[in-house]
């Protein structure tokens, strides 16, 4: 028997919680950002046709992902794209890597990419000694604060602003103790620029990528994508091979739904098309599998594969944003990390599916209709199944299961429990029954309903 | 028409009163109801901790107990919905028993759709969504989606003289419980549960009620903690007419 690690969703979890004013702040802030998104989609009448069209457009291409990705392949190349593709994380690192050193740099600019957060490819990178700047505001500051993401949209979302004014003291001599928003901003903004004007090489993710044309298209509300992909001398565009949209007249659905989901705006500030590269520049793709093909073929998981990145479902999830995105200890946390990990690591992953009450906000607010908290439900029966439960929780379930299978021991068994709780309250009301920690334990009544019954309907 | 009565496992040992609010609720309203002895639970605390497969024998008993009924009412949206959607077997009685199951609320609505109540709870009273009735079971509509509001529960309330129904800043946010989750992720569910009280009680509520005593269980022993003077009651106590 696999035992959990004790850096666990729940240990993680409870250490978030030990600031309850900080978890307030932290609820709220991401609750403001689900409120913005209901307001925008609430604009649009045909919002749920939308997010009907979505999930259809992708189940397509899921369905004919071999002939997508090959038209796709034919179509860049045409366009003087050179096309990669990469089985794992390392093969992806090393391809990236290569394409690096062929152009003999040791620094790079990055705009975000949360498959290269997947991959880890900033510390791949870092350790052949390459310096990755991440450009986006966000990863920006928790690259330098030397912390991964928390939040796949909003990657500082778990900073306050004081914070941040301190870490840029630090790291890029604001005055200290100054929080202005514009005075910080504009200080990323000239230490960002110095990065840009001085990188050969710009990477970015994928939002979507073109069958019909061969194109990708990257949406951003800074611009650092493109102010990165122009100034370089080299772009590499990395992607999972689940990015893949049949034609153009598919974005008008994808654009739509993904900046409402994400943060209520309309449509992001950029959506950048990138088919070509320019006269003397270099383009790369490089296209990942990294487990993808294996979920293709489960029926029960496939869909998750849907996923357009917008994180409506952990600004939604009231587990999230009451545990902070580190709790999850994966490059994507929240609901649908928690559908993603475990297909990528069972036993390091097995905690995140019951990190979930199976509310179900999730899939409803999921602009492609990913049915998240179903998936998690049947991620909980495989992780039993294959053995990655502890002992005394299966040793737990198999005596109530015993109880619960039969009329009489039931009633015996209950009885017992309420003389014991009415008799010997310490047994359980002490510190380590968890429910009573915080919580009191239900008053017990002098008889079940079922005795009451026995006496007063069935006499 | 023939009503089973399905009282889950923890309302039978810890909250009979809201077995007893049922029966009597769905007699007065003339139906032949009856409570079949052998039933236990209907296995959703072992399958959402993901043994599913220790669920068997409680669904086989769920079968054996609930095959002969026109219909099958329980005041519990989470049992409902784990009897409907994960119920597995194939044949006959549960596919049958998969359509003739309804959670109180929507058996009131919409099988015996009735329109009034002479019942009075004279008190500021909050209704909290739980999500495997609401979001499960559509007993109403949730916040997520861009559609038409309604609400079974709250339409049933409407019809109690004097009761105040509270609005809350959060309609539908899950208060925390999530079966094994409560003990599992003692922390968050904690938290969620404090929050939830906290907006009802910001709007002066006297009463929580649900319909779903799971939910309530957890929250009153928050409330009771904190020594809070608001206190849970299950809806159908509310609409049976609380003594």
């Amino acid at each position: 028997m696999k035992n959990m690690s004790r850096n666990d969703h729940a240990t993680l979890a409870n250490k978030f919680n030990h600031d309850e004013a900080r978890v307030n702040w932290h609820d709220k802030t991401l609750w403001f950002v689900r409120q913005k998104r209901d307001k925008a989609a609430k604009q649009l009448p045909e919002w749920e046709q939308l997010r009907a069209r979505a999930s259809q457009i992708k189940a397509k291409v899921l369905s004919h992902l071999h002939e997508y990705l090959l038209e796709f392949e034919k179509n860049a190349v045409d366009n003087g794209v050179n096309v990669h593709w990469a089985e794992t994380p390392e093969e992806h690192n090393a391809i990236v890597h290569k394409i690096i050193c062929d152009h003999g740099v040791d620094k790079i600019v990055k705009s975000k990419s949360m498959l290269t957060e997947e991959c880890h490819l900033n510390e791949y990178l870092e350790r052949h000694g390459i310096t990755v700047i991440d450009t986006d505001l966000g990863e920006r500051i928790v690259q330098l604060a030397g912390e991964p993401p928390s939040h796949i949209v909003l990657p500082c979302i778990h900073w306050k602003k004081e914070e941040i004014g301190a870490l840029f003291h630090q790291h890029l001599g604001t005055p200290e103790g100054n929080a202005d928003p514009v005075l910080l901003t504009e200080a990323a903004r000239q230490h960002l620029r110095e990065k840009f004007l001085t990188s050969k090489v710009a990477i970015t993710g994928v939002n979507f990528a073109v069958a019909e044309t061969g194109e990708i298209v990257v949406c951003t509300n800074e611009g650092n994508a493109d102010l990165g992909v122009q100034l370089a001398d080299v772009h590499i565009a990395c992607m999972g091979i689940e990015k893949i949209v049949p034609s153009r007249k598919d974005l008008g659905t994808f654009l739509r739904l993904l900046a409402r989901s994400a943060t209520g705006q309309p449509i992001t500030t950029y959506s950048s098309h990138f088919r070509k590269p320019r006269a003397g520049q270099q383009m790369h793709i490089v296209l990942v599998d990294n487990g993808r093909s294996e979920r293709l073929a489960s029926d029960d998981f496939r869909n998750a594969l849907k996923c357009i990145r917008c994180g409506a479902c952990f600004n939604t999830c009231p587990v999230y944003r009451r545990s902070g995105g580190h709790s999850y200890h994966t490059a994507i946390a929240g609901p649908i990390g928690s559908i993603l990990a475990p297909a990528l690591d069972m036993k390091q992953y097995g905690d995140l599916p019951f990190a979930s009450t199976l509310c179900g906000s999730c899939s409803n607010v999921c602009p492609v209709k990913i049915d998240i908290h179903d998936q998690l439900y049947k991620w909980r029966q495989l992780i039993v199944e294959q053995g990655y439960s502890s002992w005394q929780k299966t040793k737990g379930m198999q005596v109530l299961s015993n109880a619960l299978t039969s009329p009489e021991r039931y009633e015996r068994q209950g009885k017992f429990l309420r003389w014991l709780l009415r008799k010997l309250p310490f047994l359980v009301k002490n510190k380590f029954n968890p429910w009573y920690k915080q919580r009191e334990l239900p008053q017990v009544p002098d008889e079940s309903f079922k005795e009451w019954y026995r006496k007063n309907r069935k006499g | 028409m023939k009503v089973g009565l399905f009282i889950p496992c923890y309302v039978d040992q810890f909250y009979p009163q809201v077995g007893i609010a049922t029966l009597s609720l769905l007699e007065k309203l003339g139906l032949e109801v009856s409570y079949p002895l052998g039933q236990t639970c209907c296995g959703q605390p072992m399958a959402n901790s993901g043994y599913e497969k220790l669920s068997r024998g409680c669904e086989d008993l769920f079968v054996k107990n609930f095959s002969g009924f026109d219909y099958i009412v329980s005041p519990s949206g989470s049992c409902v919905l784990h009897v409907k959607e994960h119920m597995h077997s194939q044949n006959e009685n549960v596919s049958r028993i998969h359509n003739s199951i309804f959670e109180l609320t929507e058996f009131l609505t919409d099988i015996i759709k009735i329109e009034k109540l002479n019942v009075s709870f004279p008190y500021k009273v909050g209704l909290h969504q739980s999500c495997h009735g609401q979001r499960g079971l559509r007993l109403s509509q949730m916040s997520e989606l861009v559609a038409n509001d309604f609400s079974k529960p709250e339409k049933l309330l409407s019809m109690v003289n004097g009761l105040q129904l509270i609005s809350l800043d959060r309609a539908d946010e899950c208060c925390g419980f999530g079966g094994s989750f409560c003990v599992a992720e003692e922390a968050v569910s904690v938290k969620m549960g404090k929050d939830r009280i906290t907006d009802h009680l910001q709007h002066e509520a006297d009463f929580i009620t649900g319909a779903d005593m799971s939910c309530l269980m957890h929250l009153e022993g928050i409330l009771r903690r904190q020594k809070n003077k608001a206190r849970v009651i299950h809806i159908a106590e509310i609409l049976n007419g609380r003594k």
